[in-house]
């Protein structure tokens, strides 16, 4: 038996492998200058299309099988397997709350152990693993698919970028403001949005995306247009003022601050009343409204909760690098944030931190591969869609016992 | 007036392309209810094949009319085959899983094939070279018509001609219709559904390219980004005349065309992209289901 499927895998594979070829043929072999009237051909790239998607199939058929033949793993998110031997393993406070307290000692202690140029990237990571969290909370727990989170993250940056070029207001005034402003922007754009369904939503956020970022590149009066603004202050602490190097040290142990309230907020908030309104929304709307829950409110609270942690963070990112301008905020950036919440895990905190850490360490450290990112971020955004709709770690959601025990026999 | 006219042309050249891209998204939408992300980028690559096959076709001397022809008809071919691959690996599998995934997945097909394309050509503007000629008679009606416009417009206007006619008349026509409105009902009477999507995407993914082809000759540069912003706006114009209605992705493009060459005539050209998005925005506020589009009840 596994032989033929063998056989047939082998036999579908040449098949995608000549038809994959036949599609990229002209793309990757053909290019043409229509100026100079000069033709390239690369037949070399052919024979790697060939063979790499020859091998590309077969582990997708292979795949494929499995999937089909497990059955459960259907792309239903609530399915609930046994949790592996690893998680248990990991679940055990005795093995758990050591582990913690290391990771924690080892992230206080990073920038005495690395240089400056390590924590820099560390901090990016950190970053990234606050707006991860909080879009979280619009797309993993209330299902609202937001493609225009940057828009918040950019409101943020430029409020503190603003306020400290015209009014010279420090880091820590404005820190506050930034998370508000994000909120109001995500009610801004909450409320035309609540009507719609999962896909128009999808387009009108990412919509919204674009049109801050353009009104950031073309309005030069309000924004200084796309040169942006250099200069912007480090945060301060009660009028001392740091060196560079300091100054780094200091935005991470802030940044590690953030991150460690954000868990905390987030999963306070997951299991809280507004989360499990949030997670019924999810699963149905109808049905929710039926049960008595406000589903404007819901939503509305969803976007705004999550925009805030965005507004927050666009501060502390104008604050770390001092210039920012309308690039930093382009749609392939709230598309990285939301593969970092995809791959993680919707709706799982630790898988969100997971995916932070994956998407912006690795290309930090595979420098070769850089510009081969994207391609594989869209790869696998399809892959883990496919294959493993749950995420690297899975979502678990809070089971209440009910002791049945009769009254009698206690 | 002759301001006014030449806008008005603009808008209806530029407005029908849109339309042609529009007919992808609505024509998907119908039957399966996917916003399928990576149309935008299915339009570009029909404009890059497109390109290839006019740089090779120039190189050997061919005139320039035949080559846009010959390049159309490639770029749509391709466009078709891809449209049709980018179903089998990134939306068929998730035919029975929740909304979102299939969505995410789109994304993620987008993001790939544009780097895709950035890596096998170029990052930066290919110039496209311009295969529509100044025909002489049109000699007179140039301060406000260009020839290259009025083949845009004469062109989509043929293949939406041709579009209806199948939808209408033929046996496919009739089980994509039948498969829009019912996919169950479809499957019981024998529609074979799985070839309808198939035939659903390698047609609006051939449109697509026939817009993709004619727009770049027309800007005479393409890069591996025009698909995102032109897909966004086709979205546009197709939720605006009603997703899912073939006429109202007409209209849409249509009118999306018009509101953006005389707000950008008329208002500023800085801002021509917020005109579209905030034309999709309010339409979404007062109308979700578009000029065209029937509000229907949502079943439980």
């Amino acid at each position: 038996m596994a032989s033929q499927q063998l056989a047939k895998n082998f036999k579908q594979s040449v098949v995608a492998a000549l038809w994959l070829s036949f599609l990229t043929m002209p793309l990757m072999v053909i290019r043409v200058d229509t100026v100079e009237k000069t033709i390239t051909w690369r037949w070399m790239h052919l024979l790697w299309m060939l063979v790499g998607s020859f091998v590309l199939a077969l582990v997708w058929y292979f795949l494929m099988d499995r999937r089909d033949r497990g059955g459960a793993n259907d792309g239903n998110l609530n399915t609930e397997a046994a949790p592996s031997r690893f998680s248990i393993w990991l679940n055990n406070p005795r093995v758990a709350r050591p582990l913690m307290a290391f990771g924690l000692l080892f992230a206080v202690a990073f920038p005495f152990l690395f240089s400056m140029y390590q924590t820099n990237i560390l901090i990016s990571a950190l970053i990234y693993v606050v707006l991860g969290l909080g879009l979280n909370i619009t797309v993993g727990l209330a299902g609202l698919l937001d493609l225009g989170y940057v828009a918040f993250y950019a409101v943020g940056a430029y409020a503190y970028a603003l306020l400290n070029y015209h009014f010279h207001l420090g880091f820590w005034a404005v820190l506050p403001l930034g998370g508000i402003l994000g909120a109001f922007f995500g009610i801004l754009l909450g409320f035309p949005v609540l009507r719609l369904r999962g896909d128009y939503l999808a387009i009108v956020t990412l919509g919204f995306g674009e049109i801050v970022r353009l009104v950031l590149q073309n309005w030069d009066a309000f924004s200084f247009g796309p040169s942006g603004i250099s200069n912007i202050a480090r945060p301060g602490f009660f009028g001392v003022t740091y060196s560079v190097s300091q100054a780094t040290t200091y935005i991470y142990y802030i940044m590690l601050a953030f991150v460690l309230l954000t868990i905390f907020v987030t999963a306070r908030l997951k299991d809280s009343r507004i989360g499990r309104a949030w997670l019924a929304l999810r699963e149905d709307e109808i049905a929710c409204q039926a049960m008595g829950i406000d589903n404007t409110k819901a939503k509305l609270l969803a976007f705004a909760m999550g925009a805030t942690f965005a507004g927050f963070m666009g501060v502390v990112f104008a604050a770390k690098t001092t210039f920012i301008n309308p690039a930093s905020f382009t749609f392939m950036e709230s598309a990285m944030i939301l593969a970092i919440v995809v791959l993680g895990g919707m709706g799982s905190i630790p898988g969100v931190i997971l995916g932070a850490f994956l998407l912006m360490l690795m290309p930090e450290y595979m420098r070769a591969f850089s510009q081969y990112r994207m391609l594989l971020f869209g790869a696998t955004m399809i892959v883990v869609m496919v294959f493993r709709p749950q995420g690297l770690i899975k979502a678990r959601r809070k089971i209440y016992k009910v002791n049945t025990k009769p009254a009698g026999q206690a | 007036m002759e301001y006014f006219l030449q806008l008005f042309f603009s808008g209806l050249s530029k407005g029908s392309v849109y339309a042609l891209i529009a007919l992808g998204y609505t024509m998907v939408y119908g039957i399966i209810e996917l916003i399928n992300f990576a149309h935008g980028e299915i339009y570009m690559i029909g404009a890059f094949t497109g390109l290839i096959v006019a740089g090779l076709l120039t190189a050997l001397g061919w005139p320039a009319l035949a080559i846009l022809a010959i390049a159309v008809v490639v770029a749509m071919v391709y466009s078709g085959a891809y449209g049709y691959t980018v179903e089998k690996i990134a939306y068929k599998p998730l035919r029975n899983a929740p909304r979102l995934a299939p969505l995410i997945s789109a994304i993620g097909m987008s993001i790939f094939l544009q780097n895709y394309v950035m890596l096998a050509q170029t990052p930066d503007f290919l110039p496209f070279p311009r295969l529509i000629p100044d025909l002489a008679f049109m000699q007179k009606y140039n301060s406000f018509l260009g020839t290259s416009d009025l083949l845009i417009i004469v062109t989509s206007i043929v293949v939406m001609a041709a579009l209806n006619f199948f939808i209408k008349f033929t046996r496919m026509g009739k089980a994509m219709r039948a498969t829009a409105q019912n996919r169950k009902m479809a499957m019981l009477v024998g529609v074979n559904v799985d070839q309808v999507i198939s035939a659903t995407f390698i047609i609006g993914s051939s449109l697509a390219a026939v817009g993709g082809v004619l727009i770049a000759s027309h800007m005479g540069q393409i890069n591996f980004y025009i698909g995102f912003i032109a897909g966004l706006k086709a979205f546009t114009a197709a939720v605006l005349g009603g997703i899912g209605s073939i006429p109202g992705a007409m209209l849409g493009g249509l009118v999306l065309g018009w509101t953006e060459s005389f707000a950008t005539g008329y208002v500023s050209s800085d801002y021509e992209d917020v005109f579209a998005f905030l034309l999709l925005v309010l339409i979404l506020i007062f109308r979700p289901a578009g000029l065209l589009g029937k509000q229907r009840a949502q079943k439980v």
